[in-house]
């Protein structure tokens, strides 16, 4: 029996007045995860006003997936940074097989208990609702693992998903209708409730296998947060070889998934671009400015540490979240470059801005959109104008 | 029956806070913990009535132009009131509510009351009417209390629950968030959708 024929055999049961009418949801689901389905412009209800509108091939599964494509290279690289981190501190000769096989081990809890708890959520509400689960989560759930530190507590994280995905986006009506990002949001939940777990130099190396045990070590932004000087170079940081969140420390890789994303046209070039300037000019700023140690460092040392490249590549270019029109997201990305730089280097309470810097603006980008979409009424209401005196002449 | 309404439905479908959404200042302040949520809600309830009651007995005599003024000096003298009461017997307790026992004058539901029902009801109404408010604004101060305590510190009323259960031990850790005043709000919000989704008047169009 072929997949095909399995699913064609169950689908009466969960349609209208079948046995499982209540999970009809969950079984769509499932079944154009595995099949494109095979409904067309208009659906059942409108037959027959069946036109021959032409539909864009991508919609938004092929989106998430290549989203999700271009998340490989980086959480590749954190798998096997999460072993080499280890095996380094511990005075371990682990060979590279070893180091991800580790990274592996200690990733996938993290990786499943966001996607368990995060999609039985998702799939609950669309029950409730009556409506198609969305696949804006599968995306999502790999990020939320992704930039956390490899010892976060698993109850801890589920809560942090939990939240975010019922308070960051059910609330708002799913997929699509949310505020804020909600990847960004779990992160946000988990640094405010749990701050011992998020920040600190107890939290980015994991010390065993299992447990929540971590070896003392700090990330560049740790160090220059406590006043030290940097111990590492900008080629580690460059390559990743760093301590820090899961898998956002490989800027090498974060870039490899930049150009995926890029290419196929799923993020915008325009917000991506205008944080890194947003960012850079700030950075200059502090080093005109320069009135301690922190402020010194070489503007572009804020690419390189922390999850400005990440934010940067993956969140900040959330097409829901970010200003939609084109001169707002020129204004939304180069804030976030602004106030995340800002916020690292003169709040000495928040080790790393990107996450509050993208939030921030995530609020703001309605505002942003507003007024740009007024100021070109208004231009155009100008030009019209002088164009009709010019006609009473 | 009418009587008996005027208590009951300021609980549910004239809740000040979760319907009429006033007073969401303190109701965020001082509920961080029960104790002072408990007291702040004693203290709203006796001002509210009592200030109803009065207003309402003057209520023929106060010349419209001027009855907002009257309301605040009979507000600011019950409020003082309670405020030394509290000085004097809870003494811990009103250091901790600091100056948002002073700033029930300035309540939305203390002067919504006084405005909408005491300046046109009678005396025994009125004072339910006030009572009635007053505990439903309490109600939601101590469910918020209730929570953020037993989840922000592990104790309730003082008592070091989450430590005597031992969850502590098995990984428990409190939640710093649920502290904070934002986490206040949104708790509030879901405090509101659980009402609107299951009293289906309340939802608006």
């Amino acid at each position: 029996m072929t997949l095909r024929n399995f699913f064609d055999k169950l689908k009466p049961n969960f349609s209208k007045g079948g046995r499982f009418e209540k999970l009809s949801s969950t079984f769509e689901a499932f079944e154009s995860f595995a099949y494109t389905p095979n409904t067309i412009t208009g659906g059942e209800k409108f037959a027959r006003y069946r036109g021959c509108h032409i539909r864009d091939a991508v919609d938004l599964k092929r989106t998430i997936i290549t989203v999700v494509i271009a998340l490989m290279p980086a959480l590749l690289f954190g798998m096997w940074n999460i072993g080499h981190q280890t095996s380094i501190s511990n005075g371990l000769d682990w060979i590279f097989w070893h180091q991800i096989w580790f990274g592996f081990l200690r990733l996938l809890p993290i990786i499943a208990v966001s996607y368990i708890v995060g999609l039985t959520i998702e799939f609950l509400f669309a029950e409730i609702r009556h409506e198609e689960v969305s696949e804006g989560f599968i995306g999502t759930g790999l990020i939320i693992s992704m930039i956390v530190p490899v010892t976060i507590p698993l109850w801890q994280l589920a809560l942090a998903v939990a939240f975010a995905v019922i308070i960051g986006k059910e609330v708002f009506g799913g997929s699509g209708y949310n505020i804020l990002n909600p990847a960004l949001l779990a992160r946000a939940f988990l640094f405010f409730s749990y701050p011992s777990r998020m920040s600190g130099e107890n939290v980015w190396i994991a010390a065993d296998l299992w447990g929540t045990d971590a070896i003392t070590c700090a990330t560049p932004l740790g160090q220059l947060m406590s006043g030290q000087p940097l111990q590492v170079s900008a080629l580690d940081m460059f390559i990743g070889t760093i301590p820090g969140c899961t898998c956002e420390t490989s800027v090498v890789a974060i870039l490899l998934g930049a150009v995926i994303l890029l290419l196929t046209g799923i993020a915008s070039w325009r917000i991506m671009l205008s944080v890194v300037i947003g960012g850079g000019l700030m950075g200059l700023l502090f080093n005109t400015i320069g009135a301690n140690d922190y402020m010194h460092i070489p503007f572009y040392y804020h690419y390189l540490m922390g999850g400005f490249a990440f934010g940067c590549v993956f969140m900040a270019t959330d097409p829901v979240t970010a200003a939609h029109t084109n001169t707002g997201k020129w204004i939304y990305g180069f804030l976030i470059g602004v106030f995340a730089v800002m916020l690292r280097v003169v709040n000495p309470a928040y080790p790393e801005g990107m996450m509050l810097a993208i939030l921030l603006m995530n609020c703001f980008a309605p505002l942003i959109d507003h007024c740009v979409v007024a100021m070109n009424i208004r231009k155009r209401k100008k030009r019209w104008a002088i164009a009709e005196r010019r006609n009473i002449r | 029956m009418k009587k008996f309404d005027l208590i009951k439905l300021p609980f549910n479908k004239e809740n000040p806070i979760t319907v009429q959404v006033l007073g969401i200042c303190s109701c965020l302040a001082v509920t961080a913990q029960l104790k002072p949520a408990v007291v702040m809600a004693i203290s709203v309830t006796v001002v509210v009535a009592l200030a109803n009651l009065i207003i309402s007995l003057l209520r023929n005599t106060i010349p419209p132009r001027i009855r907002i003024i009257v309301q605040l000096v009979i507000v600011s003298t019950l409020v003082i009131l309670v405020n030394q009461v509290l000085m004097a017997f809870v003494y811990d307790v009103s250091k901790q509510l600091s100056v948002y026992v002073g700033l029930i004058i300035t309540n939305c539901i203390v002067m919504g009351r006084l405005e909408a029902f005491a300046m046109t009801n009678k005396p025994l109404d009125s004072l339910l009417d006030g009572i009635g408010n007053g505990l439903g604004y309490g109600i939601i101060l101590v469910i918020l209390g209730f929570v953020r305590e037993l989840f922000g510190r592990g104790t309730l009323w003082g008592y070091p629950i989450i430590e005597k259960l031992g969850l502590y031990n098995i990984g428990y850790e409190n939640n710093g968030f649920i502290i904070m005043a934002p986490m206040a709000l949104i708790l509030v919000g879901i405090i509101i959708w659980i009402q609107r989704s299951h009293d289906k008047e309340l939802q608006e169009k």
